[in-house]
């Protein structure tokens, strides 16, 4: 039943095990364990950035295709959400609709852009990722009527995903039991499925062959595959996932602008989420999302109390403080890459 | 001639500035091993990833099984029934054995009883068949490399070099296994082992500079060596 449900691509370490379950159980009852506001978007980003980072790993670790265009379509799922229930109304046909506009979007683009460029070199077609994502994003806020710019759009979502929806009038374990759960369970099992879905493609007779072309394109040529075609259906598949994960954050913050989900920063994120967690192992992207996501949100507030907790001490308070928190996340990185070169669920799994 | 299963006619290829291939002229019958000899850089593994589609022919026809398969792309050429062992033991190293035996079967699962054949072919395959094919040795490798272009049943193969590399105990039981694989498939070998082509092959090309220069039965090659030596010179290695 769970090799089924993981696509026989069970952890093969009981490490790694004994840490998805951890991750897994601990994204499961978040509202009830964490209580707090700040807890459950940490916990929120967190669904959704597996969905993210397991699709730029679809493409980037499995298939082995740089692509710098990723954001926009996590940026055209949550402009086509949030656009749509902002101009429409917050309904749940306008969100299907939002949805799929965004998806046929998105893979339209992603179709496009694959056609254009998959037969040429891997840094040229990086290279038009990039350009193309630029122009999206200036695109995106020059639109200001349309898109609200730099601002962006903030947007009521349907009623049942909305706070003030009580679905019990007593709280259980001392969690209002309201629209805002609600939400935050539609983003777990959205992000559950669409990571299955994900493990389910690589795992599958299409998988193989996306792992053998980016291993040697010639020999899978050699084999009888047209490997551009396999290429572009690879984008397509991380362009949607990209997309619905757009969506759901749009869903979830209730606002979408460019910081939020065009920014070359997210790219950048999702490039070091992917590597930290393992490229071509799916269960990377919930290793390296948590982490980078815990470290993101945490890192500065665990600094606060060490350099409380060294007061008197010399210079160390002062490398501690929570000022420096980038620089000893950039060290992390560094000594991440350095000790785990095939990301921690590589090492794990007893990959060099 | 209608009759020949592959033929090559005037085939010229350039890679970049280099012209290597200056006009091969070759007919293979069907069934069993022709050798492609000679020198290095005679152009012999060129010929091969042209039939291949690999590099594209500058000039000249290649027809294969009654159709004109010049400048067609890898995959099409593939799907015809020719199928290619590279010299470099090119097997997909993150992937098992299963796998690189199940992504050479493109249409269909893989057959059991073919799957068993296989197996007697080359038994450490059945040992290692979910071991990642990257911690094979190299004849383990060169083994599975071959039996994957062999999942299906091809028209054709082209094997380049399988010997390079290999322990003399391997290449023992590989002239076995081509033994029993011509039988059912045409072959074009190339090789540089001159006792493994001399033991396996029915015919013989030789290459010079870009052109086949002799063709004939490899019996004939064998009992002449002053043509074997006009041919070959000392640059092959005879494994003695």
């Amino acid at each position: 039943m769970l090799g089924s449900l993981l696509s026989d691509d069970l952890p093969r370490s009981r490490l790694l095990a004994a840490a998805l379950v951890a991750i897994v159980a601990a994204l499961a009852l978040a509202p009830f364990l964490f209580p707090g506001a700040a807890a459950i978007n940490t916990a929120a980003k967190i669904c959704i950035f597996i969905v993210l980072v397991a699709s730029y790993d679809l493409l980037i670790g499995y298939t082995g295709i740089v692509s710098f265009a990723h954001t926009m379509f996590f940026g055209i799922g949550a402009y086509g959400v949030g656009l749509g229930l902002y101009s429409f109304g917050a309904t749940w046909p306008v969100l299907f609709v939002g949805l799929l506009v965004a998806l046929v979007a998105g893979i339209a683009l992603a179709l496009l852009i694959g056609l254009m460029s998959l037969r040429v070199r891997a840094i040229f077609f990086a290279m038009i990722t990039l350009a193309v994502a630029s122009a999206f994003m200036i695109l995106a806020t020059q639109f200001s009527e349309f898109t609200g710019g730099e601002d962006g759009r903030s947007f009521k979502v349907p009623e049942l995903l909305r706070p003030a929806t009580k679905f019990l009038d007593a709280p259980v374990l001392g969690v209002d039991i309201n629209g805002r759960l609600a939400a935050y369970y539609l983003v777990f099992a959205s992000a559950a499925a669409l990571f299955l879905l994900a493990l389910r493609i690589v795992n599958s007779p299409f998988g193989r062959v996306l792992q053998a072309i980016r291993e040697n394109d010639m020999r899978a040529e050699a084999l009888g595959y047209r490997v551009v075609y396999f290429r572009t259906v690879a984008t397509l598949i991380a362009a949607a996932m990209a997309v619905a994960a757009g969506a759901l954050s749009a869903l979830w913050l209730r606002y979408t602008g460019p910081d939020t989900t065009l920014s070359f920063a997210i790219m950048l994120d999702i490039l070091l989420m992917v590597v930290i967690g393992g490229m071509g192992t799916m269960y990377g992207a919930v290793i390296g999302a948590s982490l980078f996501i815990l470290a993101q949100n945490y890192l500065q507030r665990l600094m606060g109390l060490a350099a409380e907790a060294l007061a008197g001490v010399p210079v160390l308070p002062h490398l501690v403080h929570p000022d420096r928190w980038l620089l000893w996340l950039g060290v992390l990185f560094v000594l991440s890459v350095y000790y785990f070169p095939s990301g921690i669920v590589g090492r794990l799994r007893g990959r060099k | 001639m209608a009759e020949d299963l592959l033929r090559l006619e005037g085939v010229h290829t350039h890679i970049g500035q280099y012209h290597i291939l200056q006009g091969v002229d070759l007919a293979l019958p069907r069934g069993g091993i022709t050798v492609l000899l000679g020198r290095n850089g005679a152009g012999k593994t060129t010929t091969l990833r042209t039939i291949m589609g690999l590099w594209k022919p500058s000039a000249g026809t290649i027809g294969f099984d009654g159709r004109a398969i010049g400048g067609l792309p890898t995959p099409d050429i593939a799907r015809a029934g020719i199928a290619y062992v590279p010299e470099t033991m090119a097997v997909f190293a993150d992937l098992t054995v299963r796998e690189n035996m199940v992504l050479a079967a493109r249409d269909a699962p893989l057959d059991g009883a073919r799957l068993d054949w296989i197996f007697r072919l080359f038994p450490a395959l059945k040992k290692f068949w979910q071991v990642p094919a990257g911690v094979l040795s190299g004849g383990q490798k060169q083994m599975l490399a071959i039996a994957r272009a062999i999942a299906e049943p091809r028209t054709l193969l082209l094997i380049d070099e399988p010997t390079k590399g290999i322990a003399p105990a391997i290449i023992e039981a590989m002239i076995g296994a081509f033994d029993e694989l011509k039988r059912e498939t045409t072959i074009l070998l190339v090789e540089q082992n001159f006792r493994f082509a001399a033991s396996l092959g029915d015919r013989v090309a030789v290459m010079d500079d870009g052109r086949v220069v002799h063709r004939g039965a490899m019996a004939d090659l064998v009992a002449d060596e002053a043509l074997q030596a006009r041919l070959l010179g000392l640059s092959l290695d005879t494994h003695q």
